[in-house]
């Protein structure tokens, strides 16, 4: 059915309320679609069903206690969420970490990528319909999520950072249960290309759908896979390297066509290199310590500090002002999330309802770190 | 004539594709080895929890009734969320001098996000994380623990 | 072809027949006889419904290497009783402004029409409410009542989701009856007859499905796309699309009128491989294989019912597979699918099958 063939001046727009609770919206995120027919005219998102004040509550708190609130943002790559933290407090502090920090911290990131990416992946087959996939994704991200249980003692919220280093040390067989994963990993990530990215009612699904030129995607700020979908060249770890991303070797992941199975298969192609990463980087971790000492009570020098990591869904950036006092001036985080989903009003027009299911899950939505 | 090949390549392609995905769910029906569910109550026994799993705060005493919590309320600033609030007491050394203890370590389970800051924070080591993770009580008010026990003393020597 | 005689149903018919008759006249006879053939019919529905939920739960659950329902009774098989108990003892809702009426209705017509087809399902010799000659006809006819009650569950809601999983599903249902239908009509060519039981007999010295070479396998393709999509089960699942529309046409309903549509789409699913298994593979038939005299004797032993219901199954398992290996398909693809593929395939189809036959090139 084509909008030619019908008689515009006789069907009526009508809206439809896509969420607050809606299993497709990942959250609690509401849209206001309207529609004519099936076909999409505008898409309104309407935000805040979870705005917890994190940005002022994070006035109120020390340093070290804002980590574990950023756990709460993205909380699938809660990790480099809180590294943010530690390098922009690090950055005040002027203080240098051991290597040994940097490379586990770089580890984690990569785990925490691809656990990410597995769970991104399960999710988008069950909104595209492959309730399968859900559970394989599943089976992998819970493999991470034992590592970060043995690591850190958490599973989600994993508060691993801590202003000058990590909260413990890597457990003794830490490397061996990295390696242990990656074999198997291996081997899962090309059954993932046979269930979904060969398949021929996935690819019709997403081939051509919900374009993202490469101006829009720099004009809403939209970063990570996503992006580097549409050809914006945006990772944060190549721009300006932190921790040890500059002793490793990866490619940028980038493609042009800008439609959902572009940024389907960034995301596919970004769990090989976190691979090749973690691989390059899990036998040689330097021997040291693994935090620098800080005071009880972290003072930063009046201020201001900007710091941006690559998380999973794109740049994170923790801006923080200081008066010189215990707790931070102001806080403001940039979640991607929030950008990517600017952009969702602009791609989805004169889309379906079916394909703005596939735009949402590969942009990658995450609503706590969108509301804060 | 392109176009008509080029229609049943298509279904043939297509068709391919689908069988070869219906491989991969047919080997796991066929497999179910490959399952990886835990019975979770009934497996309670064997189940094994990293050592480092932050379940609640917990505070080990000795045989002998004793901990290493001095009350110096480092814990209690270290909380982002206020779960722990230490009730202090004032008593009188045998020298004759007036001296702060511990009299109550509350611990709000309720409001605890397992951050693990009041673990670091604390000079005496005298809190710890547990691995108990089965919280479930038909109270709320079962959740705000006391962990010092009744009676139990300060370790010896740990205050200097 | 020799069916042995204890597993030939129509003796035990034939006497509950003649004993009725004995005690009394033939209207009440007949009235009886409905009766017991409703009676046993709706238990038959009940306990399809229980069984095939649970199957699709334990065979989705293994493919995603889970463990499935495991609690309640031996691995779980009371899993599904409970579950109906549940849904018997909600509180069935009505949302403001419904259209009441219809909104009630809609869930019997759709239990009634499935209820319909299963009257000619010829599941052993003998063992056939109805053997109308036009019997394949009946049941492509009856199935279709289906939509009307989806059409009318959606309208009736007044909600905006039920609303568009309701006409997908009528645009859906509507297109997709032509390829089952005509791939049906390739098998026709080859029996002569709509009659189930003679289609059925006509297959005593092999299954169409070899007998009619590829092109019966063709159209066996076509007929199992075709069913699921009349089914609108994955990755046919539009008017649902549980992550589009929440629900799609049933999202209003609650309690036991759910359990009805809930229901109706396994009876529909076991409606369509039963047809299936008929038609391609030969019924109740046991498989014989060429001239092993004493293969084909012990496979005369199991009794025709079981082949009857290992084919179905057989079947059945297929379309769960599909569902939960495939993505769903977006609407226009699936039309696409249907009147630029599917039909034209199967006119060639019945073209090809045609040729055959008049050549007497099948066997």
């Amino acid at each position: 059915m084509t909008t030619a063939a019908i008689d515009t001046s006789e069907t009526k727009e009508y809206f439809i309320n896509m969420g607050p609770q809606h299993p497709s919206t990942h959250g609690v995120l509401r849209l206001l679609l309207t529609l004519e027919g099936e076909i999409i005219k505008n898409v309104e998102p309407h935000i805040g069903y979870v705005h917890r004040a994190i940005e002022k509550m994070c006035e109120k708190s020390s340093f070290q206690q804002i980590i574990h609130l950023t756990d709460r943002l993205d909380y699938l790559s809660c990790h480099m969420n809180n590294e943010a933290v530690c390098l922009a407090v690090e950055q005040g502090l002027e203080m240098e970490v051991p290597e040994r920090v940097k490379v586990i911290r770089t580890i984690i990131d990569e785990l925490n990528r691809i656990s990410s990416h597995t769970l991104w992946w399960g999710v988008m087959g069950m909104d595209m319909g492959a309730i399968t996939s859900f559970l394989y994704g599943f089976r992998e991200h819970e493999m991470i999520t034992e590592i970060f249980e043995e690591t850190c003692g958490a599973r989600l919220t994993m508060s691993y950072n801590v202003p000058g280093g990590l909260m413990f040390d890597i457990p003794p067989h830490f490397q061996k249960m990295v390696k242990d994963f990656l074999v198997h990993f291996k081997k899962k990530l090309p059954e993932y290309d046979t269930l979904l990215s060969n398949n021929i009612i996935f690819t019709e699904r997403t081939k051509g759908i919900g374009y993202l030129s490469k101006e829009n995607a720099i004009a809403f700020g939209v970063t990570g896979p996503s992006a580097r979908a549409s050809g914006f060249a945006c990772d944060v770890r190549k721009l300006k390297p932190y921790s040890a991303y500059h002793k490793v070797n990866f490619k940028e992941i980038i493609f042009t066509e800008g439609d959902c199975f572009a940024r389907y298969k960034a995301r596919i192609d970004e769990m090989w290199e976190s691979v090749s990463i973690i691989e390059q980087l899990i036998d040689n971790i330097p021997e040291g310590d693994y935090f620098v000492k800080t005071k009880a009570v972290i003072k930063l020098p009046v201020g201001e500090y900007y710091q941006s990591v690559e998380s999973a869904r794109g740049e994170f950036g923790v801006y923080i002002v200081s008066d010189n006092k215990k707790n931070p001036y102001r806080v403001k985080f940039r979640s991607p999330g929030f950008a990517n989903l600017s952009a969702l009003n602009k791609i989805a027009q004169g889309c379906k309802i079916a394909d703005l299911v596939a735009i949402m899950s590969t942009l990658d939505l995450v609503i706590p770190d969108i509301d804060r | 004539m392109n176009e008509v090949t080029e229609y049943f390549s298509d279904i043939f392609k297509g068709v391919r594709s689908l069988l070869k995905g219906m491989s991969v769910t047919g080997y796991y029906f066929l497999h179910p080895k490959e399952i990886i569910t835990q019975q979770y109550p009934e497996n309670r026994d064997v189940l094994k929890v990293p050592e480092r799993f932050r379940g609640e705060l917990v505070m080990p005493h000795t045989a002998d009734n004793q901990h290493r919590c001095t009350g110096c309320s480092a814990c209690q600033l270290a909380c982002p969320n206020g779960s722990i609030i230490i009730v202090s007491d004032r008593i009188e050394t045998p020298e004759g001098k007036k001296k702060k203890i511990i009299d109550k370590h509350v611990y709000n389970l309720a409001m605890c996000t397992f951050c693990n800051l009041c673990v670091r924070a604390c000079p005496t080591d005298a809190i710890v994380m547990s691995n108990d993770f089965e919280h479930a009580t038909y109270d709320r008010g079962d959740l705000i623990k006391i962990l010092n026990q009744p009676g139990s003393k300060v370790l010896e020597g740990i205050e200097e | 072809m020799k069916i042995l005689s204890i597993y030939d149903f129509s003796n035990l018919t034939q006497a509950i027949h003649t004993w009725l008759s004995g005690k009394m006249s033939v209207v009440s006879t007949q009235v009886v006889e409905m009766i017991l053939v409703g009676t046993v019919f709706l238990l038959f529905f009940a306990v399809l419904g229980l069984v095939l939920v649970y199957a699709e739960r334990k065979v989705c659950a293994i493919i995603q290497v889970r463990l499935g329902p495991m609690r309640v009774g031996k691995w779980g098989t009371a899993q599904t009783l409970a579950d109906f108990i549940k849904l018997v003892f909600k509180e069935p809702l009505i949302t403001r402004d419904a259209d009441k009426f219809l909104f009630n209705l809609a869930p019997f017509i759709i239990i009634i029409a499935s209820f319909m087809a299963v009257a000619v399902m010829p599941f052993a010799k003998g063992l056939q409410a109805m053997d109308f000659d036009i019997g394949l006809f009946y049941i492509s006819a009856v199935s279709s009542i289906g939509v009307t009650s989806i059409l009318i569950a959606g309208w009736a809601s007044n909600s905006k989701y039920s609303l568009i999983g309701a006409i997908r599903s009528g645009a859906q249902i509507l297109s997709y009856e032509l390829s089952a239908g005509l791939s049906l009509l390739t098998i026709v060519i080859l029996t002569g007859s709509l009659q189930l039981s003679e289609i059925v007999e006509s297959q005593a010295d092999g299954w169409w499905i070899w007998k009619g070479h590829v092109s019966s396998i063709i159209a066996f393709v076509i007929f199992i796309i075709a069913g699921t999509a009349e089914t609108n089960r994955g990755p046919f699942d539009m008017a649902e699309a549980e992550s589009e529309l929440t629900a799609g046409f049933h999202t209003e309903y609650s309690g036991i009128k759910f359990a009805f549509f809930f229901l109706a789409e396994y009876v529909n699913m076991f409606i369509i491989a039963a047809i299936g298994a008929t038609v391609f593979f030969g019924g109740w038939m046991p498989l014989h294989v060429g001239n092993f005299e004493a293969f084909n004797n012990i496979m005369d032993y199991i009794p025709s019912v079981v082949w009857f219901f290992m084919k179905v199954s057989a079947i059945i398992f297929l379309m769960m597979w599909f569902r939960w290996t495939f993505p769903r398909l977006r609407i226009d693809q699936l039309l696409t699918l249907e009147w630029k593929y599917l039909l034209p395939l199967s006119l060639m189809n019945i073209l090809l099958m045609a040729f055959l036959s008049l050549m007497g090139w099948h066997f």
